[in-house]
């Protein structure tokens, strides 16, 4: 439940910001593991990345692929707002962070399958 | 059970050792302020209850508090904009030590404010000509965006990096800082720039602009704390890199 003073847009977008940060940082953990796989051998490796082909692991994907652009977009709203000349616009600009990292995301899901 | 003529209003009652809420009932007027809720309670219902007003009009800045989990100044907030099915929950400001009831010691406020720098400090006597300052000057158009601050503390109430971090500046100071950056008549830029980029200062702003939603004077200081940023950056650049600003 948010607190009534955090109703605010801005307020999402850096919880959006915050939570997306901390999902890429969970899931680099997994990445390094199936790099390293390929220490294993080919056979190994070649197994990992079939199971990376399941259609639950695409959508998985999707959601990683959201979290990543979301970040990204995000960050650059940040790197203007502390560094441009000062906008009025920025619940416009988070609210664009979002709808482009879901067109992304979704970009990416048509092509995974 | 109460009818529509009334307002059920939960109160904070206590001190720095803690308290509870009261619940009272109170008569609805037309037009009626929260400040009105509140000062209608004292006088009619229990008269140790402690609040902070003086002017009644948002010129003091001193009502301010906490209204259904928001900040807010009483005076000119109307019931009927913020109750919600006819209740209001009034406690003290957040992020400030409860002297009693309502009213919030507001002593570490004002104190950021002194380590803040945001005194004015200028160069001439009173004996001397006033300085003429064109208004549509870039640097005064951006003193005067930031100067009509009444210090109500509402914006310090909403900041989660103040409830965070205990040594925080809070966007009040770090405003009023930029609007004396932007103040060609003031000497003391030098050194207000350090004392509000060291720790604690302008760089714990996360821009969630809690600040800006709430401001009853429509102030954004997170545009403030974001010049306060570009200069510190620009100062950063101009001392590590001198050959590049020369």
């Amino acid at each position: 439940m948010i607190k009534p003073h955090r109703r605010q847009a801005l307020y999402l977008a850096f919880l959006l910001h915050r939570l997306s940060g901390l999902g890429l940082a969970l899931f680099l953990p997994l990445h390094f593991y199936v790099l390293g796989r390929a220490l294993d051998g080919e056979a190994a490796f070649d197994a990992t990345l079939g199971w990376t082909e399941g259609p639950l692991v695409k959508i998985a994907e999707f959601g990683l692929v959201f979290l990543l652009a979301v970040h990204f977009f995000g960050g650059l709203r940040l790197l203007a707002l502390e560094n441009l000349r000062w906008s009025d616009r920025h619940k416009n600009y988070a609210a664009a962070a979002v709808a482009i990292a879901f067109f992304v995301a979704c970009g990416f899901l048509l092509r995974a399958f | 059970m109460h009818d529509s003529t009334s307002i059920q209003v939960r109160v904070w009652r206590g001190d720095a050792a803690g308290g509870d809420f009261a619940d009272y009932e109170v008569p609805q007027q037309p037009s009626q302020t929260v400040l009105d809720v509140v000062t209608w309670i004292q006088r009619h219902a229990d008269a140790t209850l402690s609040y902070r007003f003086a002017c009644r009009v948002g010129m003091c800045g001193s009502c301010a508090m906490m209204v259904n989990g928001v900040p807010r100044w009483t005076c000119r907030t109307h019931v009927n904009k913020v109750a919600q099915d006819n209740r209001l929950t009034l406690e003290p400001l957040r992020n400030l030590p409860v002297i009693k009831d309502l009213a919030c010691d507001m002593t570490v406020f004002f104190d950021k404010w002194k380590a803040a720098e945001g005194h004015f400090s200028g160069s001439l006597t009173r004996d001397r000509p006033v300085a003429a300052i064109s208004p549509r000057d870039r640097l005064r158009r951006a003193a005067n965006a930031a100067i009509e601050c009444i210090n109500c503390a509402i914006c310090y109430a909403a900041c989660d990096v103040v409830s965070w971090q205990a040594d925080y500046l809070g966007p009040a100071a770090l405003n009023r800082a930029w609007s004396l950056q932007n103040d060609i008549r003031d000497t003391n830029r030098a050194a207000r720039l350090q004392a509000v980029s060291a720790n604690g200062g302008c760089m714990h702003c996360h821009s969630q602009q809690g600040c800006a939603s709430y401001c009853p004077n429509e102030l954004n200081p997170t545009a403030s704390i974001a010049g306060l940023k570009r200069q510190a950056a620009g100062s950063f650049l101009k001392k590590k890199y001198p050959e590049h600003y020369a």
